[in-house]
């Protein structure tokens, strides 16, 4: 697309036969990028940046239902939120300690075991046979179905009376009268749940990496004697690295910042094993109407996952440049 | 003259966000149509709209006004009218829990009906005063007026009653207890009664009535929250070992997360006995069940009365109507409150849905004169007790609740809860009300 400015030759006098002659708008060649860019940078604004920036105001306030109707008249208390968040001598410090605790396993279960199975998958259907194709779209089923309805399965099947996974534990002679969504068991029904969503998603980056490793690597270390374990340890991890690399990343901000699952799947009588930090948010935000505190719990949680990227981008780059 | 364009295009994109948020303000109406969000009361939103589109289609003859309904889950309720205090944009009408009043009157959202306006509902006198006692703060004109009335009451099946050789109704609690017990057959999967365990609500409500029983105050004089008191912690053992020592409630129920759910338990005669709001009613037929096929009595109080208990059988339950301040029809919306309570409309909803009148001069239908109405009209009328009118009611029913929650999950799982574990976490409930976190003005 090429736009010119030329200057318009001066219109002869007269009445124009075809009407007034329209002056072509000037936009300069310079200008294009930005004008271009701009509908993006609108929208990011509009859902991203002017809500963050509410969100960040609101935690240096005392927001509660006294302010709600016009929460810019709250009443301003500096960084009172964010110590009371923060003081693990009280109530609210420790709960957040814990349920950071618990986000934490959540996150690095959730997401190893979703790595790992979605490589185990991927390296199971590099290989042709019959039915192949079948197979990877079930695959992707989990990670195709809607969010609601694929936690309401979990929930069904792990429901104490009438849920399949006690019943099957039963017929096995296992014992099927455990609970899953209550106590300890609920943090293990909560990761099962988010990993059998995740993993499918894994399983199709990892795919889409093995196809760039050329195969005549794997012949050479064939030739050389290397079995399928060592040809996996050390051509195919290390050259799915960059996929890897990013993969981990955003499935660590998924898992982290996660509040369907644990919501659709225990109400919002969330057990405390299972009591994640999106959850701890919402309940001081949105039970005991203490916006003000759920918004500098949101920041803080924004924070530290900032800097954990940021540390995490580091170190995978410097790996990456050493190797 | 780079920097100048670049700066010409973010000026540009700050006013078109600025003026697409101002967009978002509330659209000018004809003011002849009034929103109404109505909490759900029957078994369906579907049989709501119906049953409320029918009175409406009176009160558009009348006055000339539309009438656009909206039935909301009480799930979602307190979130969405939250949500509209905040924007501004919302109904003109609203239903709400009437143990919210206090706290959803803080936000200032609700006109106060003040003595003309409450003239205008025909004066405060035709209305039942405990259902008057949960319209706001004490002192303050209330932002809510009482519509439908509800109050606890033990329901029972008869059948199941008869077949254990029970033949009166409990008439205190350790009767009660042993009634259960001989209602309850593991082997056969049938326990003495059904509760939500798992429900935050529920377990406040009881955590309150059977701490009233003890004699135990919520807050002390100060305001201070008192959960962790010997009484409360009496009240909420004395609930929670119904399934954790004398085990006649099934251990399923810890996870049950709603009062509906564990109607369907007492409907299929999973269970004997079900403590509930007269709300249940509607439920319970829907489930197949016979008016003939249950009775009610109230909900037993100790014998004798711990020292500086009280007889409280039930809170002042029920759904309170307000107007939004927002409002562009404030005198429609008040006309249309004045309608939903007049005598007539009481009388007419109140028995489609199961509830009870909250003006006295309603009670005239004989639909009310049914033994269980009966027990619930009296149950409201003089042994119910409102919750604390204060505006962190909210945060006492979720930290109260959740911790009661909790211990019906340990119930559930090894059913081992003592004295001291319930204290423990009626503490931790107490220092999380008392630390609040600016939760408070």
């Amino acid at each position: 697309m090429t736009v010119t400015s030329t200057a318009q030759a001066a219109p002869p006098s007269g009445a124009e036969p075809d009407g007034p002659r329209r002056r072509r708008p000037r936009i300069s060649k310079r200008s294009v990028p930005y004008l271009l860019l701009a509908p993006a940078l609108f929208f990011e604004l509009l859902v991203h940046i002017v809500p963050m920036l509410g969100g960040l105001w609101m935690s240096f306030l005392r927001l509660n239902q006294f302010f709600l109707r016009e929460w810019m008249s709250a009443p301003f208390t500096g960084l009172d939120n964010y110590r009371f968040a923060l003081d693990f001598d009280g109530a609210a410090g420790v709960e957040l300690l814990q349920s950071f605790g618990v986000t934490a396993a959540f996150s690095i279960i959730t997401v190893g075991v979703s790595w790992v199975l979605g490589l185990a998958a991927a390296l199971f259907l590099q290989r042709s046979f019959p039915g192949r194709t079948l197979l990877r779209g079930l695959f992707l089923v989990p990670y195709a179905l809607p969010i609601y309805t694929s936690v309401m399965i979990w929930k069904f099947m792990l429901d104490r009376s009438d849920g399949m996974v006690n019943a099957t534990l039963s017929d096995l002679g296992l014992g099927g009268e455990r609970f899953w969504l209550l106590g300890n068991n609920a943090f293990l029904s909560l990761t099962i749940t988010a990993v059998w969503r995740l993993w499918p998603f894994a399983f199709l980056a990892l795919m889409a990496g093995l196809q760039s490793i050329p195969t005549d690597v794997y012949d050479a270390a064939a030739v050389d004697g290397a079995g399928l374990w060592q040809q996996i340890r050390t051509i195919t991890v290390p050259m799915l690295r960059p996929v890897s690399q990013v993969l981990i990343l955003v499935l660590f901000l998924w898992t982290f910042n996660d509040f369907n699952v644990p919501y659709l799947l225990f109400d919002q009588a969330v057990p405390s094993s299972a009591n994640l930090i999106s959850i701890h948010i919402y309940q001081n935000s949105f039970l005991t109407w203490n916006f003000g505190l759920g918004s500098a719990m949101s920041t803080l949680l924004l924070l530290f996952l900032l800097v954990i990227t940021a540390g995490y981008l580091m170190l995978t780059s410097r790996r990456s440049r050493n190797a | 003259m780079r920097h100048r364009r670049l700066s010409g295009v973010i000026v540009l994109i700050l006013v078109l966000t600025s003026s697409l948020l101002a967009g978002c303000a509330r659209e000018q109406d004809d003011g002849r149509t009034l929103t109404y969000w109505a909490s759900n009361q029957g078994n369906s939103p579907q049989q709501d709209r119906r049953i409320l589109n029918e009175e409406f289609e009176k009160f558009t003859a009348r006055t000339g006004i539309e009438v656009d309904v909206e039935v909301i889950g009480w799930g979602d309720l307190l979130n969405k009218i939250l949500g509209s205090a905040v924007s501004g944009v919302g109904p003109d009408v609203v239903n709400l829990g009437n143990t919210w009043a206090a706290s959803l009157q803080a936000t200032g959202a609700f006109v106060p009906f003040t003595a003309e306006r409450m003239r205008q509902l025909g004066g405060r006198e035709r209305f039942l005063e405990t259902s008057m006692s949960s319209t706001g703060m004490p002192g303050r004109p209330p932002s809510s007026v009482p519509l439908y009335g509800l109050s606890y009451g033990v329901f029972y099946n008869k059948a199941m009653f008869r077949e254990a050789g029970i033949e009166q109704p409990p008439s205190n609690w350790s009767e009660f207890v042993d009634v259960a017990r001989r209602l309850t057959r593991p082997s056969q999967e049938q326990w003495g009664m059904t509760l939500a365990g798992a429900s935050y609500t529920e377990n406040a409500h009881f955590a309150f009535m059977l701490g009233n029983q003890e004699g135990a105050q919520l807050f002390d004089s100060d305001g201070r929250a008192t959960f962790a008191s010997p009484s409360m912690v009496s009240g909420v053992q004395r609930y929670v070992e119904l399934m954790s020592e004398y085990e006649v409630v099934n251990p399923d129920d810890a996870e049950i997360g709603s009062a509906t759910e564990a109607v369907g338990n007492f409907a299929t005669g999973e269970a004997g006995m079900l403590v509930a709001q007269n709300s249940a009613i509607a439920a319970i037929r829907a489930a197949g069940m016979e008016d003939s096929q249950w009775g009610v009595f109230p909900l037993p109080v100790p014998e004798p009365m711990p020292e500086g208990g009280e007889a409280v059988r039930s809170h002042v339950a029920g759904t309170n109507i307000a107007v939004y301040r927002n409002s562009e029809n404030k005198e429609a919306a008040v006309e249309l409150v004045e309608f939903l309570t007049s005598a007539e409309e009481q009388s007419i909803l109140n028995e489609k849905y199961g509830s009870l009148p909250v003006v006295t001069d309603a009670y005239d239908n004989p639909a009310f004169d049914t033994e269980a109405l009966r027990t619930f009209s009296s149950v409201l009328a003089d042994s119910s007790k409102q919750v604390p009118m204060i505006p962190n009611e909210n945060r006492f029913e979720t930290t109260v609740g959740a911790a009661v929650r909790d211990l019906f999950a340990r119930a559930g799982t090894d059913r081992s809860v003592s004295r001291s574990d319930i204290a423990d976490v009626l503490d931790e409930a107490q220092q999380k009300m008392r630390s609040g976190g600016g939760s408070t003005r």
